[in-house]
């Protein structure tokens, strides 16, 4: 007898789920250039001002190079964690560089506090659907997510309740809420200011800790940036930042402002998982946010995406049959599409890729409990608008064909093609 | 002898894009550290000058899927007159297309699951959908149903009811624009590799949790393997005596690996005919070499060398 991987039996049962998959495979053919790819999340990072960069980075190795290239202190450079907090100002939140813990990216802080807060099976409660990198992180330490469901104001508090009331009269605690309140990836909706009221106050009630998750805050195509969560009950919620949409998401800066107790015990979770934060990295995120004029490059970003995002809207009213939907994301990077029930989105996309070269990522990956068939994200934030023109145009060719196709083999017994709303 | 100049053609724009990525670098590597100068060339639309300017003594196909199991490349190939591994494009051809491969096995008396193939014309402009309680009629329940064209069982849908054949088509002919809704044989997975004609030993495939769906065949571990398989010798023999009939009827060359189940009888039902197998760690041509006693370094030689051979052969006639 043979396998293949002679430490199967050895491996941790959290890594259970973590095998192949035919959509990842499917990806590695998104990723050419000859396929318009609507599907990754990237910034358009070739809007930063790079010569700038480049001084930035000079004069971090130049004027401090014996410390930009040392080993640091598990926190992170007290003086980054000084201008995060002007970047959290910006963003209508106010924090203590004390209260910050610098991490790799915003992935690396949902991951320690994950590790931190939860033992196999603990539930969280997150929004359906949700960030696809979080349900990673909270897998891959076995918590089980439980979905709340959103519609344009984000996350329903009527439903948050019977979630959480269904869960105590079955005998179960959720012990956190993570949330994206801010252009929610995927949804592109925001919590409304009454409904953050509300959550916090539930929170409050069944004693849940909020995560609360805001890369998109200060891209937001509306001018209504809502007062974030960690400012409205500072106790109740740990914050999580990143600079990957406002400055680069190569650099790997993000960060958690939490409660002393909580940041205590990330330090301690940080030094395991990685010693420190990279010297170097944080101290060109430094110089870039006190030398350079950071928030007009947020603004820059912010316009560019508009614009895109602009297009997508117009494109998909022109080109998606009248049974689909979606919304006007309020900010970020994403765009959002329901299609009719009986068509799939994950069944789709082989053809989407080979024929019409163009890709998406189907909605289930945004859920944990089988939803999402029906839905779809589009990404508007890193192809040109012609890109996304044409690749909107073909999906949209694509989609009314599989319906074609669908009732065809179903008939009138198949499922309903004739789209809801938004949701 | 100077040892020949291989160019390792993997990727392009296939499905199975990343297994022929996987499958290229590893023969790549194996052919490099065997000694022979390697260029490792990715499939787009450089290719043909790529490969007219490059020099090649040969060219390795390390692709899976549409354009480098289809014929397209193999045609390519022999007009710019470049020796390369594998069938050539007439069997290529014949083998790439389930309906036609197993059309030929049933007329040559190999047994092969019965089938219905269903194109999404016949569905759209014909009312084929109408018809498919008589599908089941006729074949029975289980079933499987996949692309007629395409490997690593992507798009592949086992229907073990009724309700469940619509959804099952849906997603196969998001692969292909015609599907096989095939009978289910109960029984021992087994892939038989066939070089210049001669079959190695069969590998029994056994999925530990299951089908040997696209993350049982990539996943490490989630499948083992034993070669040859645990199967009485007479049955072995005919297998291999199968693999050989298949790949003869197809005028294959060099490489092939036939895909089969044998039922509880002992009967080996001939699935399909792979003209371009994978060579990734997780992939059965190896591992039937490694039963024969190659290592990998050696079955890529091998591969290589026969198409050295037969250049060198048809430029002597």
């Amino acid at each position: 007898m043979r396998s293949l991987d002679p430490n199967l039996h050895r491996y941790a049962t959290r890594t259970q789920g973590m095998t192949a998959s035919e959509i990842r495979a499917l990806f590695a053919v998104a990723s050419r250039p000859e396929v318009i790819s609507l599907a990754g999340g990237m910034p358009d990072v070739a809007a930063l001002d790079v010569n700038a960069v480049t001084r930035v980075t000079a004069e971090v190795l130049r004027g401090n190079g014996s410390m930009a290239l040392q080993y640091g202190g598990g926190q992170g450079l007290a003086s980054l964690r000084e201008r995060l907090c002007e970047v959290m100002a910006a963003e209508g939140a106010w924090a203590h560089p004390d209260d910050l813990v610098v991490t790799t990216g915003g992935q690396q802080a949902l991951d320690l506090l994950t590790k931190l807060f939860c033992d196999p099976g603990d539930v969280i409660i997150a929004e359906g659907p949700s960030y696809v990198g979080a349900l990673g992180a909270f897998s891959a330490y076995q918590a089980e997510v439980v979905h709340v469901p959103m519609d344009a104001d984000g996350l329903i508090p009527e439903a948050l309740r019977d979630t959480l009331q269904a869960l105590t009269s079955s005998g179960r605690t959720a012990k956190l809420l993570y949330t994206v309140p801010n252009h929610q990836n995927p949804a592109g909706v925001s919590l409304s200011l009454a409904r953050r009221e509300q959550v916090l106050e539930l929170a409050s009630a069944y004693d849940l800790l909020v995560i609360e998750d805001n890369p998109y805050g200060l891209i937001d195509f509306k001018g209504e940036i809502q007062p974030p969560l960690i400012s409205l009950a500072p106790e109740r919620v740990a914050y999580v930042g990143t600079l990957s949409k406002i400055f680069s998401p190569g650099i790997r800066v993000g960060w958690v402002a939490a409660q002393e107790p909580i940041r205590d015990k990330l330090v301690l979770l940080k030094e395991a998982a990685d010693l420190c934060q990279s010297n170097l990295t944080q101290a060109i995120a430094e110089r870039w946010l006190a030398t350079q004029p950071w928030y007009q490059q947020v603004e820059a970003f912010r316009e560019l995406y508009r614009e895109r995002c602009e297009t997508m809207l117009t494109e998909l009213e022109a080109s998606f049959p009248a049974s689909c939907s979606w919304r006007p994301p309020t900010g970020g990077l994403f765009a959002w599409v329901r299609v009719p029930d009986g068509v799939d989105s994950g069944e789709l996309l082989p053809r989407a890729i080979s024929q019409q070269r163009v890709a998406y990522v189907p909605g289930r990956a945004f859920y944990t409990d089988g939803g999402g068939r029906n839905e779809l994200r589009l990404n508007f934030s890193y192809a040109s608008r012609d890109r996304i023109r044409e690749g909107v145009r073909r999906l949209g060719e694509l989609v009314s064909d599989e319906i074609e196709l669908v009732q065809a083999i179903y008939g009138d017994s198949g499922p309903s093609l004739a789209g809801g709303g938004p949701g | 002898m100077r040892r020949a100049h291989v160019a390792v053609l993997s990727g392009g724009l296939s499905l199975e894009r990343e297994v022929s990525l996987r499958s290229g670098r590893r023969v790549a590597d194996a052919l490099e550290a065997r000694g022979y100068q390697v260029t490792r060339l990715d499939v787009d639309d450089q290719l043909v000058v790529a490969l007219a300017e490059g020099g090649f003594d040969v060219a390795y196909l390390a692709l899976h899927g549409m354009a480098g199991e289809d014929g397209a490349i193999q045609g390519l190939l022999e007009l710019l007159r470049i020796p390369y591994t594998g069938p050539d494009a007439i069997a290529s051809t014949l083998a790439w297309d389930k309906s036609v491969i197993k059309g030929l096995w049933s007329r040559a008396g190999l047994p092969t699951p019965t089938w219905v193939a269903l194109s999404s014309t016949a569905l759209r402009e014909m009312g084929a959908g109408r018809a498919l309680g008589r599908v089941i009629d006729h074949l029975g329940l289980p079933l499987v149903v996949k692309p007629a064209q395409g490997g690593a069982a992507m798009g592949v849908r086992f229907v073990g009811a009724a309700v469940k054949l619509p959804g099952a088509l849906v997603a196969a002919l998001s692969y292909h624009d015609v599907v096989l809704i095939e009978r289910f044989v109960e029984g021992v997975e087994v892939a038989v590799s066939v070089i210049d004609g001669r079959a190695l030993p069969p590998v029994e495939i056994v999925p530990l949790h299951g089908r040997y769906d696209f993350s049982a065949r990539y996943t490490h571990g989630a499948t083992e393997f034993h070669a040859p398989a645990r199967l009485p010798d007479i049955t072995l023999e005919q297998c291999k005596a199968y693999a050989v009939a298949a790949y003869e009827l197809a005028g294959c060359r060099h490489v092939a690996r036939t895909d089969m189940i044998v039922d509880a009888e002992g009967v080996p039902w001939l699935l399909e005919l792979d003209t371009c197998p994978g060579m990734t760690e997780t992939s059965l041509l190896p591992m039937a070499a490694e039963a024969e006693g190659w290592a990998f370094g050696e079955l890529c030689e091998r591969i290589v060398e026969l198409a050295r051979d037969g250049a060198l052969s048809s430029a002597t006639h």
